[in-house]
Protein backbone atom coordinates (compact mmCIF):
# COMPACT_ATOMS: atom_id res chain seq x y z
CA UNK A 1 0.00 0.00 0.00
CA UNK A 2 3.02 2.86 1.00
CA UNK A 3 4.18 1.06 -2.23
CA UNK A 4 1.22 2.12 -4.55
CA UNK A 5 1.12 5.95 -3.09
CA UNK A 6 4.87 6.22 -3.98
CA UNK A 7 4.33 5.08 -7.86
CA UNK A 8 0.53 5.67 -8.51
CA UNK A 9 1.78 8.18 -11.20
CA UNK A 10 3.85 5.06 -13.14
CA UNK A 11 0.62 3.47 -12.95
CA UNK A 12 -1.18 6.30 -14.81
CA UNK A 13 1.33 6.47 -16.97
CA UNK A 14 0.98 3.40 -18.39
CA UNK A 15 -2.50 3.25 -18.13
CA UNK A 16 -3.23 4.61 -21.98
CA UNK A 17 -0.38 2.02 -23.42
CA UNK A 18 -2.61 -0.89 -21.34
CA UNK A 19 -5.81 0.04 -22.54
CA UNK A 20 -4.81 -0.18 -26.65
CA UNK A 21 -2.42 -3.34 -25.58
CA UNK A 22 -5.75 -4.81 -24.03
CA UNK A 23 -8.35 -3.69 -27.39
CA UNK A 24 -5.80 -4.77 -30.13
CA UNK A 25 -3.78 -7.12 -28.53
CA UNK A 26 -5.34 -9.09 -25.81
CA UNK A 27 -9.04 -8.68 -27.18
CA UNK A 28 -8.00 -10.13 -30.14
CA UNK A 29 -6.60 -13.54 -28.82
CA UNK A 30 -9.74 -14.29 -26.94
CA UNK A 31 -11.25 -14.61 -30.67
CA UNK A 32 -8.81 -17.73 -31.16
CA UNK A 33 -11.81 -19.55 -29.90
CA UNK A 34 -12.65 -19.32 -33.72
CA UNK A 35 -10.37 -21.91 -34.38
CA UNK A 36 -12.50 -24.39 -32.89
CA UNK A 37 -15.57 -23.64 -34.59
CA UNK A 38 -17.53 -23.57 -37.22
CA UNK A 39 -17.36 -20.15 -36.75
CA UNK A 40 -20.59 -18.12 -38.83
CA UNK A 41 -20.79 -14.13 -38.41
CA UNK A 42 -23.82 -13.91 -38.28
CA UNK A 43 -23.87 -16.35 -35.05
CA UNK A 44 -21.12 -14.64 -33.81
CA UNK A 45 -18.87 -16.69 -31.09
CA UNK A 46 -21.72 -18.01 -28.72
CA UNK A 47 -23.67 -18.81 -31.40
CA UNK A 48 -21.40 -21.03 -33.64
CA UNK A 49 -20.99 -24.76 -33.38
CA UNK A 50 -18.06 -26.61 -32.14
CA UNK A 51 -16.00 -28.58 -34.19
CA UNK A 52 -13.08 -29.37 -32.24
CA UNK A 53 -10.13 -30.04 -33.99
CA UNK A 54 -11.62 -30.63 -37.30
CA UNK A 55 -9.88 -27.17 -38.58
CA UNK A 56 -7.04 -27.99 -38.17
CA UNK A 57 -7.09 -31.39 -39.45
CA UNK A 58 -8.73 -29.88 -42.59
CA UNK A 59 -5.90 -27.70 -42.44
CA UNK A 60 -3.38 -30.57 -43.10
CA UNK A 61 -6.05 -32.74 -45.32
CA UNK A 62 -5.95 -29.98 -47.66
CA UNK A 63 -3.76 -30.31 -50.87
CA UNK A 64 -3.31 -26.22 -50.65
CA UNK A 65 -2.66 -25.46 -47.33
CA UNK A 66 0.10 -28.04 -47.44
CA UNK A 67 1.37 -26.34 -50.33
CA UNK A 68 0.95 -22.78 -48.67
CA UNK A 69 3.13 -23.86 -45.54
CA UNK A 70 5.46 -24.90 -47.79
CA UNK A 71 5.73 -21.79 -49.82
CA UNK A 72 6.07 -19.90 -46.55
CA UNK A 73 8.75 -22.12 -45.36
CA UNK A 74 11.17 -22.34 -48.31
CA UNK A 75 10.78 -18.25 -49.04
CA UNK A 76 11.25 -17.36 -45.45
CA UNK A 77 14.13 -19.81 -45.14
CA UNK A 78 16.02 -18.10 -48.28
CA UNK A 79 15.37 -14.78 -47.01
CA UNK A 80 16.85 -15.25 -43.65
CA UNK A 81 19.77 -17.31 -45.42
CA UNK A 82 20.45 -14.54 -48.04
CA UNK A 83 19.36 -11.15 -45.72
CA UNK A 84 22.13 -12.55 -43.14
CA UNK A 85 24.41 -13.21 -45.65
CA UNK A 86 24.70 -10.25 -48.23
CA UNK A 87 24.64 -7.86 -45.57
CA UNK A 88 27.52 -9.38 -43.71
CA UNK A 89 29.58 -9.40 -46.92
CA UNK A 90 28.77 -6.10 -48.03
CA UNK A 91 29.92 -4.77 -44.43
CA UNK A 92 33.21 -6.20 -44.95
CA UNK A 93 33.84 -4.50 -48.11
CA UNK A 94 32.41 -1.72 -47.51
CA UNK A 95 34.47 -1.21 -44.43
CA UNK A 96 37.72 -1.65 -46.73
CA UNK A 97 36.68 2.00 -48.50
CA UNK A 98 38.79 4.17 -46.34
CA UNK A 99 37.23 7.48 -48.19
CA UNK A 100 34.70 8.67 -45.71
CA UNK A 101 32.91 10.70 -48.10
CA UNK A 102 32.12 7.74 -50.72
CA UNK A 103 31.69 5.67 -47.78
CA UNK A 104 28.39 7.55 -46.67
CA UNK A 105 27.25 8.36 -49.99
CA UNK A 106 27.12 4.58 -50.94
CA UNK A 107 25.34 3.92 -47.07
CA UNK A 108 22.71 6.57 -48.09
CA UNK A 109 21.81 5.11 -51.13
CA UNK A 110 21.70 1.75 -49.81
CA UNK A 111 19.78 2.22 -47.29
CA UNK A 112 16.74 4.44 -49.14
CA UNK A 113 14.96 0.97 -50.10
CA UNK A 114 14.17 0.05 -46.66
CA UNK A 115 11.68 3.22 -46.36
CA UNK A 116 9.83 2.60 -49.36
CA UNK A 117 6.68 0.92 -48.92
CA UNK A 118 5.94 -2.61 -50.86
CA UNK A 119 3.32 -0.50 -52.44
CA UNK A 120 5.47 1.70 -54.18
CA UNK A 121 8.38 -1.18 -54.86
CA UNK A 122 5.75 -3.33 -56.17
CA UNK A 123 4.12 -0.56 -58.30
CA UNK A 124 8.09 0.17 -59.63
CA UNK A 125 8.73 -3.76 -59.91
CA UNK A 126 5.93 -4.84 -61.95
CA UNK A 127 6.93 -2.40 -64.43
CA UNK A 128 10.48 -2.96 -64.18
CA UNK A 129 9.60 -6.95 -64.73
CA UNK A 130 7.57 -6.96 -67.39
CA UNK A 131 7.99 -8.47 -70.40
CA UNK A 132 8.90 -5.72 -72.23
CA UNK A 133 9.97 -3.73 -69.10
CA UNK A 134 13.04 -2.32 -68.48
CA UNK A 135 15.34 -5.28 -67.05
CA UNK A 136 14.07 -7.50 -70.14
CA UNK A 137 15.09 -4.86 -72.28
CA UNK A 138 18.54 -4.96 -70.99
CA UNK A 139 18.57 -8.45 -71.10
CA UNK A 140 17.54 -8.97 -74.28
CA UNK A 141 20.92 -6.61 -75.46
CA UNK A 142 22.31 -9.77 -74.33
CA UNK A 143 19.79 -11.82 -76.48
CA UNK A 144 18.13 -13.60 -73.62
CA UNK A 145 14.61 -14.08 -74.45
CA UNK A 146 12.08 -12.49 -72.04
CA UNK A 147 11.78 -13.78 -68.77
CA UNK A 148 8.46 -13.71 -66.84
CA UNK A 149 9.51 -12.68 -63.75
CA UNK A 150 6.22 -12.28 -61.87
CA UNK A 151 4.24 -14.51 -64.27
CA UNK A 152 6.24 -17.78 -63.80
CA UNK A 153 5.94 -20.62 -61.27
CA UNK A 154 9.85 -21.30 -61.93
CA UNK A 155 11.19 -17.47 -61.80
CA UNK A 156 8.70 -16.13 -59.00
CA UNK A 157 10.52 -17.03 -55.66
CA UNK A 158 13.63 -16.36 -57.25
CA UNK A 159 12.01 -12.51 -57.93
CA UNK A 160 10.73 -12.47 -54.06
CA UNK A 161 13.74 -13.55 -52.81
CA UNK A 162 16.02 -11.32 -54.45
CA UNK A 163 13.86 -8.35 -54.69
CA UNK A 164 13.67 -8.33 -50.79
CA UNK A 165 17.21 -8.70 -50.49
CA UNK A 166 17.98 -6.14 -52.76
CA UNK A 167 15.50 -3.92 -50.51
CA UNK A 168 16.64 -4.89 -47.04
CA UNK A 169 20.55 -5.35 -47.53
CA UNK A 170 21.54 -1.85 -46.90
CA UNK A 171 19.22 -1.61 -44.07
CA UNK A 172 20.66 -5.06 -42.05
CA UNK A 173 24.43 -3.89 -43.11
CA UNK A 174 23.86 -1.22 -40.33
CA UNK A 175 24.39 -3.71 -37.16
CA UNK A 176 27.36 -5.18 -38.85
CA UNK A 177 28.96 -2.05 -39.72
CA UNK A 178 28.21 -0.87 -35.51
CA UNK A 179 29.87 -4.00 -34.83
CA UNK A 180 33.35 -3.26 -36.88
CA UNK A 181 32.96 0.37 -35.47
CA UNK A 182 33.57 -1.03 -32.27
CA UNK A 183 36.82 -3.28 -33.12
CA UNK A 184 40.34 -2.50 -31.46
CA UNK A 185 42.81 -0.63 -34.47
CA UNK A 186 45.53 -2.21 -32.59
CA UNK A 187 44.66 -5.33 -33.42
CA UNK A 188 45.08 -4.39 -37.45
CA UNK A 189 48.48 -2.65 -36.26
CA UNK A 190 50.10 -5.59 -34.53
CA UNK A 191 48.63 -8.01 -37.49
CA UNK A 192 50.44 -5.37 -39.94
CA UNK A 193 53.62 -6.02 -38.04
CA UNK A 194 53.53 -9.88 -38.58
CA UNK A 195 53.00 -8.94 -42.23
CA UNK A 196 49.64 -9.95 -42.57
CA UNK A 197 47.87 -9.15 -46.03
CA UNK A 198 44.71 -7.48 -45.74
CA UNK A 199 43.10 -10.36 -46.99
CA UNK A 200 44.58 -12.42 -43.83
CA UNK A 201 43.61 -9.64 -41.24
CA UNK A 202 40.16 -9.73 -42.53
CA UNK A 203 40.30 -13.86 -42.10
CA UNK A 204 41.38 -13.53 -38.95
CA UNK A 205 40.39 -10.04 -37.48
CA UNK A 206 37.45 -8.97 -39.27
CA UNK A 207 35.38 -11.82 -39.59
CA UNK A 208 35.68 -13.46 -36.06
CA UNK A 209 34.90 -9.92 -34.29
CA UNK A 210 31.63 -10.21 -36.81
CA UNK A 211 30.97 -13.60 -35.01
CA UNK A 212 28.88 -12.66 -32.08
CA UNK A 213 26.44 -9.77 -34.09
CA UNK A 214 25.88 -12.37 -37.18
CA UNK A 215 24.75 -15.13 -34.35
CA UNK A 216 22.34 -12.87 -32.43
CA UNK A 217 20.42 -11.99 -35.83
CA UNK A 218 20.65 -15.04 -37.06
CA UNK A 219 19.29 -16.47 -34.23
CA UNK A 220 16.22 -14.03 -33.46
CA UNK A 221 15.38 -13.75 -37.29
CA UNK A 222 14.41 -17.78 -36.19
CA UNK A 223 11.23 -16.15 -35.23
CA UNK A 224 10.68 -14.97 -38.01
CA UNK A 225 10.47 -19.01 -40.02
CA UNK A 226 6.68 -18.55 -40.98
CA UNK A 227 6.93 -15.07 -42.04
CA UNK A 228 7.65 -14.87 -45.68
CA UNK A 229 6.53 -11.01 -45.93
CA UNK A 230 2.79 -10.34 -46.20
CA UNK A 231 3.06 -7.09 -48.04
CA UNK A 232 6.09 -7.99 -50.16
CA UNK A 233 3.99 -11.32 -51.86
CA UNK A 234 0.78 -9.28 -51.86
CA UNK A 235 2.01 -6.52 -53.94
CA UNK A 236 3.80 -8.67 -56.37
CA UNK A 237 1.82 -12.06 -57.01
CA UNK A 238 -1.02 -12.69 -59.05
CA UNK A 239 -3.34 -16.01 -59.89
CA UNK A 240 -0.88 -17.25 -62.17
CA UNK A 241 2.08 -17.64 -58.87
CA UNK A 242 0.01 -19.09 -56.49
CA UNK A 243 0.94 -22.25 -56.55
CA UNK A 244 4.74 -21.31 -55.47
CA UNK A 245 4.13 -17.72 -54.26
CA UNK A 246 1.45 -17.88 -51.88
CA UNK A 247 2.33 -17.78 -48.11
CA UNK A 248 0.39 -18.70 -45.04
CA UNK A 249 -0.81 -14.87 -44.56
CA UNK A 250 -1.79 -14.24 -47.98
CA UNK A 251 -3.59 -17.30 -47.81
CA UNK A 252 -5.21 -16.14 -44.27
CA UNK A 253 -6.57 -13.45 -46.34
CA UNK A 254 -7.90 -15.08 -49.35
CA UNK A 255 -9.54 -17.92 -47.54
CA UNK A 256 -11.20 -16.11 -44.46
CA UNK A 257 -11.50 -12.60 -45.29
CA UNK A 258 -12.73 -13.13 -49.01
CA UNK A 259 -13.49 -16.60 -48.91
CA UNK A 260 -15.44 -16.13 -45.96
CA UNK A 261 -13.89 -19.43 -43.86
CA UNK A 262 -13.57 -17.56 -40.49
CA UNK A 263 -12.93 -20.28 -38.75
CA UNK A 264 -10.49 -22.62 -40.98
CA UNK A 265 -8.62 -19.10 -41.44
CA UNK A 266 -8.07 -18.06 -37.38
CA UNK A 267 -6.75 -22.03 -37.44
CA UNK A 268 -4.01 -21.33 -39.71
CA UNK A 269 -3.39 -18.30 -38.12
CA UNK A 270 -3.09 -19.60 -34.37
CA UNK A 271 -0.61 -22.41 -35.58
CA UNK A 272 1.53 -19.84 -37.67
CA UNK A 273 1.36 -17.65 -33.99
CA UNK A 274 1.63 -20.50 -31.77
CA UNK A 275 4.94 -22.13 -33.92
CA UNK A 276 6.83 -18.27 -34.15
CA UNK A 277 5.98 -17.66 -30.69
CA UNK A 278 7.56 -21.04 -29.52
CA UNK A 279 10.76 -20.03 -31.93
CA UNK A 280 11.06 -16.35 -30.96
CA UNK A 281 10.98 -17.13 -27.16
CA UNK A 282 13.75 -19.82 -27.66
CA UNK A 283 15.65 -17.59 -30.00
CA UNK A 284 15.44 -14.99 -27.57
CA UNK A 285 16.80 -17.22 -24.91
CA UNK A 286 19.71 -18.76 -26.97
CA UNK A 287 20.70 -15.16 -27.78
CA UNK A 288 20.59 -14.41 -24.33
CA UNK A 289 22.56 -17.28 -23.49
CA UNK A 290 25.25 -17.18 -26.05
CA UNK A 291 25.55 -13.47 -26.58
CA UNK A 292 23.69 -11.61 -23.58
CA UNK A 293 21.28 -10.11 -25.43
CA UNK A 294 18.18 -8.64 -24.17
CA UNK A 295 15.31 -6.34 -25.24
CA UNK A 296 14.02 -4.85 -22.14
CA UNK B 1 52.49 -2.78 -45.63
CA UNK B 2 48.89 -4.18 -47.24
CA UNK B 3 47.99 -0.53 -48.48
CA UNK B 4 50.92 -0.08 -50.82
CA UNK B 5 50.90 -3.89 -52.03
CA UNK B 6 50.28 -4.11 -55.44
CA UNK B 7 47.04 -7.16 -55.03
CA UNK B 8 45.70 -4.57 -52.89
CA UNK B 9 45.34 -1.48 -54.79
CA UNK B 10 43.56 -3.77 -57.51
CA UNK B 11 41.13 -5.21 -54.82
CA UNK B 12 40.52 -1.58 -53.46
CA UNK B 13 39.90 -0.59 -57.56
CA UNK B 14 37.43 -3.34 -58.17
CA UNK B 15 35.77 -3.14 -54.61
CA UNK B 16 35.27 0.47 -55.03
CA UNK B 17 33.31 -0.04 -58.26
CA UNK B 18 31.71 -2.88 -57.61
CA UNK B 19 30.37 -1.11 -54.31
CA UNK B 20 29.06 1.97 -56.21
CA UNK B 21 27.27 -0.52 -59.00
CA UNK B 22 25.44 -1.70 -56.06
CA UNK B 23 24.54 1.35 -54.50
CA UNK B 24 23.17 2.83 -58.38
CA UNK B 25 21.21 -0.06 -58.28
CA UNK B 26 19.48 0.83 -55.42
CA UNK B 27 17.74 3.80 -56.65
CA UNK B 28 17.77 2.73 -60.44
CA UNK B 29 14.39 1.62 -60.07
CA UNK B 30 13.15 4.93 -58.51
CA UNK B 31 15.11 7.01 -61.75
CA UNK B 32 13.40 4.41 -63.99
CA UNK B 33 9.82 5.60 -62.43
CA UNK B 34 10.97 9.50 -62.55
CA UNK B 35 11.98 9.17 -66.24
CA UNK B 36 9.07 7.32 -66.78
CA UNK B 37 6.94 10.07 -65.03
CA UNK B 38 7.94 13.03 -67.01
CA UNK B 39 7.69 11.62 -70.26
CA UNK B 40 5.54 11.50 -72.86
CA UNK B 41 2.65 9.04 -72.93
CA UNK B 42 3.63 7.89 -76.63
CA UNK B 43 7.25 7.14 -75.32
CA UNK B 44 5.93 5.51 -72.23
CA UNK B 45 3.54 2.84 -73.84
CA UNK B 46 6.63 2.15 -76.50
CA UNK B 47 8.44 0.74 -73.44
CA UNK B 48 11.42 2.92 -74.76
CA UNK B 49 11.95 5.42 -71.50
CA UNK B 50 14.81 4.01 -69.79
CA UNK B 51 16.65 6.48 -67.09
CA UNK B 52 16.51 9.71 -69.12
CA UNK B 53 12.78 11.50 -69.99
CA UNK B 54 12.18 11.26 -73.23
CA UNK B 55 9.93 13.98 -75.16
CA UNK B 56 9.87 15.71 -71.76
CA UNK B 57 6.03 16.58 -70.40
CA UNK B 58 4.52 17.44 -66.91
CA UNK B 59 1.27 15.94 -68.58
CA UNK B 60 0.77 12.80 -66.35
CA UNK B 61 1.38 15.63 -62.73
CA UNK B 62 -1.06 17.70 -64.39
CA UNK B 63 -3.49 15.05 -64.50
CA UNK B 64 -2.24 13.39 -61.29
CA UNK B 65 -2.99 16.80 -59.31
CA UNK B 66 -6.61 17.04 -61.54
CA UNK B 67 -7.74 14.19 -59.91
CA UNK B 68 -9.78 14.99 -57.07
CA UNK B 69 -10.03 11.45 -55.76
CA UNK B 70 -6.39 11.26 -55.63
CA UNK B 71 -5.72 14.66 -53.88
CA UNK B 72 -8.66 13.23 -51.12
CA UNK B 73 -6.55 10.52 -50.72
CA UNK B 74 -3.16 12.56 -49.83
CA UNK B 75 -5.30 14.29 -47.42
CA UNK B 76 -6.71 11.47 -45.54
CA UNK B 77 -3.06 10.18 -45.81
CA UNK B 78 -1.30 13.47 -43.70
CA UNK B 79 -4.61 13.29 -41.26
CA UNK B 80 -3.59 9.99 -40.27
CA UNK B 81 -0.04 10.78 -40.21
CA UNK B 82 -0.11 13.81 -38.23
CA UNK B 83 -2.87 11.91 -35.63
CA UNK B 84 -1.62 8.56 -35.68
CA UNK B 85 1.90 9.92 -34.60
CA UNK B 86 1.13 12.39 -32.42
CA UNK B 87 -0.99 9.76 -30.62
CA UNK B 88 1.69 6.97 -30.41
CA UNK B 89 4.05 9.95 -29.31
CA UNK B 90 2.06 10.81 -26.28
CA UNK B 91 1.75 7.02 -25.20
CA UNK B 92 5.32 5.83 -26.01
CA UNK B 93 6.36 8.84 -23.78
CA UNK B 94 4.47 8.48 -20.94
CA UNK B 95 4.93 4.14 -21.13
CA UNK B 96 8.36 4.52 -21.19
CA UNK B 97 8.98 6.51 -18.49
CA UNK B 98 8.24 4.05 -15.60
CA UNK B 99 9.39 1.06 -17.65
CA UNK B 100 12.54 2.67 -17.67
CA UNK B 101 12.57 2.61 -13.62
CA UNK B 102 15.00 0.30 -12.30
CA UNK B 103 12.29 -2.72 -10.06
CA UNK B 104 13.36 -1.62 -6.88
CA UNK B 105 11.78 1.54 -7.64
CA UNK B 106 9.09 0.27 -9.35
CA UNK B 107 8.35 -3.14 -8.91
CA UNK B 108 5.25 -3.67 -11.02
CA UNK B 109 7.46 -3.03 -14.11
CA UNK B 110 8.34 -6.96 -14.55
CA UNK B 111 4.69 -7.46 -14.54
CA UNK B 112 4.20 -4.58 -17.54
CA UNK B 113 7.18 -5.34 -19.04
CA UNK B 114 5.91 -9.01 -19.34
CA UNK B 115 2.51 -7.72 -21.11
CA UNK B 116 4.54 -5.72 -23.98
CA UNK B 117 6.72 -8.77 -24.61
CA UNK B 118 3.87 -11.22 -24.91
CA UNK B 119 1.75 -8.69 -27.20
CA UNK B 120 5.77 -8.49 -29.24
CA UNK B 121 5.37 -12.48 -29.63
CA UNK B 122 1.92 -13.76 -29.87
CA UNK B 123 -1.17 -12.47 -31.09
CA UNK B 124 -4.46 -13.70 -32.25
CA UNK B 125 -4.02 -13.19 -35.87
CA UNK B 126 -6.15 -11.54 -38.83
CA UNK B 127 -9.48 -12.79 -38.70
CA UNK B 128 -9.52 -12.43 -34.57
CA UNK B 129 -8.47 -8.88 -35.00
CA UNK B 130 -10.63 -8.00 -37.68
CA UNK B 131 -13.94 -9.49 -35.84
CA UNK B 132 -12.57 -7.11 -32.89
CA UNK B 133 -12.61 -4.16 -35.12
CA UNK B 134 -15.87 -4.84 -36.07
CA UNK B 135 -17.05 -5.25 -32.56
CA UNK B 136 -15.78 -2.12 -31.83
CA UNK B 137 -17.25 -0.74 -34.81
CA UNK B 138 -14.29 1.05 -36.10
CA UNK B 139 -15.27 -0.26 -39.50
CA UNK B 140 -15.34 2.78 -42.05
CA UNK B 141 -13.92 5.56 -39.70
CA UNK B 142 -10.68 7.22 -39.29
CA UNK B 143 -9.74 5.96 -36.11
CA UNK B 144 -8.88 2.48 -37.33
CA UNK B 145 -6.30 3.68 -39.35
CA UNK B 146 -4.69 5.34 -36.19
CA UNK B 147 -5.77 3.67 -32.94
CA UNK B 148 -5.07 -0.03 -33.22
CA UNK B 149 -0.82 0.53 -34.23
CA UNK B 150 -1.22 3.38 -31.43
CA UNK B 151 1.36 1.16 -29.14
CA UNK B 152 4.72 0.19 -30.98
CA UNK B 153 6.55 -1.96 -28.66
CA UNK B 154 9.57 -1.40 -30.55
CA UNK B 155 9.21 2.60 -29.97
CA UNK B 156 8.74 2.09 -26.18
CA UNK B 157 12.09 -0.32 -26.09
CA UNK B 158 13.50 2.30 -27.80
CA UNK B 159 12.18 5.37 -25.73
CA UNK B 160 13.18 3.77 -22.43
CA UNK B 161 17.01 2.67 -23.27
CA UNK B 162 17.11 6.67 -24.00
CA UNK B 163 15.24 7.31 -20.60
CA UNK B 164 18.07 5.05 -18.99
CA UNK B 165 20.92 7.25 -20.43
CA UNK B 166 19.68 10.11 -18.93
CA UNK B 167 21.66 10.87 -15.04
CA UNK B 168 19.99 9.88 -12.17
CA UNK B 169 20.42 13.17 -10.14
CA UNK B 170 18.10 15.08 -12.93
CA UNK B 171 15.57 12.72 -11.50
CA UNK B 172 16.50 12.47 -7.97
CA UNK B 173 16.89 16.42 -7.69
CA UNK B 174 13.72 17.33 -9.17
CA UNK B 175 11.73 15.14 -6.85
CA UNK B 176 13.52 16.54 -4.03
CA UNK B 177 12.50 20.24 -5.24
CA UNK B 178 9.23 18.85 -4.62
CA UNK B 179 8.15 17.70 -8.45
CA UNK B 180 5.90 14.38 -8.86
CA UNK B 181 6.68 12.45 -11.54
CA UNK B 182 4.61 13.89 -14.04
CA UNK B 183 6.05 16.93 -13.63
CA UNK B 184 9.48 15.65 -13.67
CA UNK B 185 8.85 13.66 -17.04
CA UNK B 186 7.34 17.18 -18.63
CA UNK B 187 9.68 19.53 -17.17
CA UNK B 188 13.10 17.89 -17.16
CA UNK B 189 12.69 15.01 -19.31
CA UNK B 190 10.81 15.92 -21.97
CA UNK B 191 13.15 18.93 -23.15
CA UNK B 192 16.12 16.95 -23.16
CA UNK B 193 14.22 13.96 -25.10
CA UNK B 194 13.92 15.98 -28.38
CA UNK B 195 15.94 14.10 -30.00
CA UNK B 196 14.87 10.93 -29.45
CA UNK B 197 11.38 12.21 -29.66
CA UNK B 198 12.25 13.32 -33.54
CA UNK B 199 13.55 9.41 -34.21
CA UNK B 200 10.12 7.73 -32.49
CA UNK B 201 8.04 10.62 -35.11
CA UNK B 202 9.75 9.86 -38.11
CA UNK B 203 10.05 6.20 -37.40
CA UNK B 204 5.99 6.75 -36.75
CA UNK B 205 5.55 9.02 -39.65
CA UNK B 206 6.91 6.60 -42.12
CA UNK B 207 5.04 3.67 -40.38
CA UNK B 208 1.88 5.86 -41.43
CA UNK B 209 2.50 6.83 -44.58
CA UNK B 210 3.27 3.29 -45.83
CA UNK B 211 0.39 1.57 -44.19
CA UNK B 212 -1.71 0.25 -46.56
CA UNK B 213 -3.22 -2.51 -45.58
CA UNK B 214 -5.54 -1.89 -43.28
CA UNK B 215 -7.15 0.49 -45.42
CA UNK B 216 -8.44 -1.94 -48.35
CA UNK B 217 -8.95 -4.47 -44.98
CA UNK B 218 -11.47 -1.64 -42.81
CA UNK B 219 -12.40 0.89 -45.43
CA UNK B 220 -14.92 -0.43 -47.52
CA UNK B 221 -15.16 2.85 -49.35
CA UNK B 222 -12.86 3.96 -51.90
CA UNK B 223 -13.46 7.87 -51.44
CA UNK B 224 -12.20 7.10 -47.71
CA UNK B 225 -8.93 5.22 -48.73
CA UNK B 226 -5.49 7.27 -47.21
CA UNK B 227 -3.05 7.52 -50.46
CA UNK B 228 -1.17 4.23 -49.61
CA UNK B 229 -4.11 2.34 -49.84
CA UNK B 230 -5.13 4.11 -53.10
CA UNK B 231 -2.35 3.54 -54.95
CA UNK B 232 -2.55 -0.28 -54.10
CA UNK B 233 -5.80 -0.55 -55.79
CA UNK B 234 -4.95 1.78 -58.44
CA UNK B 235 -1.31 0.08 -59.34
CA UNK B 236 -0.94 -3.68 -57.91
CA UNK B 237 -4.84 -4.18 -58.18
CA UNK B 238 -5.68 -2.70 -61.09
CA UNK B 239 -9.44 -3.95 -60.21
CA UNK B 240 -11.80 -0.96 -60.68
CA UNK B 241 -14.87 -2.62 -59.81
CA UNK B 242 -14.57 -1.47 -56.45
CA UNK B 243 -13.84 1.96 -57.29
CA UNK B 244 -16.88 2.94 -58.75
CA UNK B 245 -15.32 5.02 -61.15
CA UNK B 246 -16.42 6.10 -64.80
CA UNK B 247 -14.39 5.24 -68.07
CA UNK B 248 -12.94 8.25 -68.37
CA UNK B 249 -11.27 8.16 -64.83
CA UNK B 250 -10.46 4.78 -65.16
CA UNK B 251 -8.39 5.63 -68.42
CA UNK B 252 -6.84 8.69 -66.70
CA UNK B 253 -5.69 6.85 -64.05
CA UNK B 254 -4.78 3.66 -65.58
CA UNK B 255 -2.03 5.49 -68.36
CA UNK B 256 1.65 4.74 -67.73
CA UNK B 257 2.91 8.25 -66.95
CA UNK B 258 -0.01 9.18 -64.58
CA UNK B 259 0.99 5.76 -62.86
CA UNK B 260 4.47 6.56 -62.62
CA UNK B 261 3.38 10.07 -61.56
CA UNK B 262 1.60 8.74 -58.53
CA UNK B 263 4.45 6.39 -57.38
CA UNK B 264 6.61 9.32 -57.02
CA UNK B 265 4.00 11.41 -55.53
CA UNK B 266 3.32 8.32 -53.08
CA UNK B 267 7.32 8.02 -52.25
CA UNK B 268 7.75 11.89 -52.71
CA UNK B 269 7.41 12.44 -48.45
CA UNK B 270 9.73 9.64 -48.04
CA UNK B 271 12.10 11.19 -50.08
CA UNK B 272 11.63 14.47 -48.14
CA UNK B 273 12.16 13.03 -44.98
CA UNK B 274 14.98 10.84 -45.36
CA UNK B 275 17.91 12.79 -44.96
CA UNK B 276 16.24 13.87 -41.51
CA UNK B 277 15.43 10.21 -40.86
CA UNK B 278 19.22 8.95 -41.87
CA UNK B 279 20.56 10.88 -38.42
CA UNK B 280 18.94 9.07 -36.47
CA UNK B 281 17.98 5.27 -37.41
CA UNK B 282 20.97 4.30 -37.64
CA UNK B 283 21.22 4.94 -33.44
CA UNK B 284 17.46 3.73 -33.45
CA UNK B 285 18.25 0.55 -35.43
CA UNK B 286 21.30 -0.64 -32.80
CA UNK B 287 19.43 0.51 -29.97
CA UNK B 288 18.88 -2.49 -27.96
CA UNK B 289 20.53 -4.88 -30.15
CA UNK B 290 24.83 -4.14 -29.92
CA UNK B 291 25.53 -3.70 -26.17
CA UNK B 292 28.62 -2.44 -24.72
Amino acid sequence: MKMLKKTWPFHVMLLPAMIFLFLFSYLPMGGIVMAFQDYKPWEGISGSAWVGLDNFRYLFERDDSVQVIWNTLVIAVAKMIFNLLVPFVFAILLNEIRQVGLQRSIQTLVYLPHFLSWVILGGILVDLLAPAGLLNRVLGEFGINPILFLGDNNWFRFTVIVSDVWKEFGYNTIIFLAALATINPSLYEAAEMDGATRFKQTLHITIPSLIPITIVVGTLALGNVLNAGFDQIFNLYNPLVYETGDIIDTFVYRTAILNGEMGFGTAIGLFKSVISMVLILISYRLAYKWAGYRIF
Amino acid sequence: MYHKSKSYRVFNVVNTIFLIILSILCIVPLIHVLAVSFSSKAAADANIVSLIPIDFSLEAYKKTINNPAFLRSIMIAVARTVVGTLITLVITFLAAYPLSKENSAFRSRTVYSWIFVFSMVFNGGLVPFYEVIQSLHLMNTFWVLVLPSAVNTFLVILMLNFFRGIPKELEEASLMDGAGHFRTLFSVYLPISLPSIATISLFSMVFHWNSWFDGLLYINNAKDFPLATFLQTIIIQRDMSSMSMNPQEMELISQTTVKAAQIFIGAAPILIVYPFLQKYFVKGMTVGSVKG
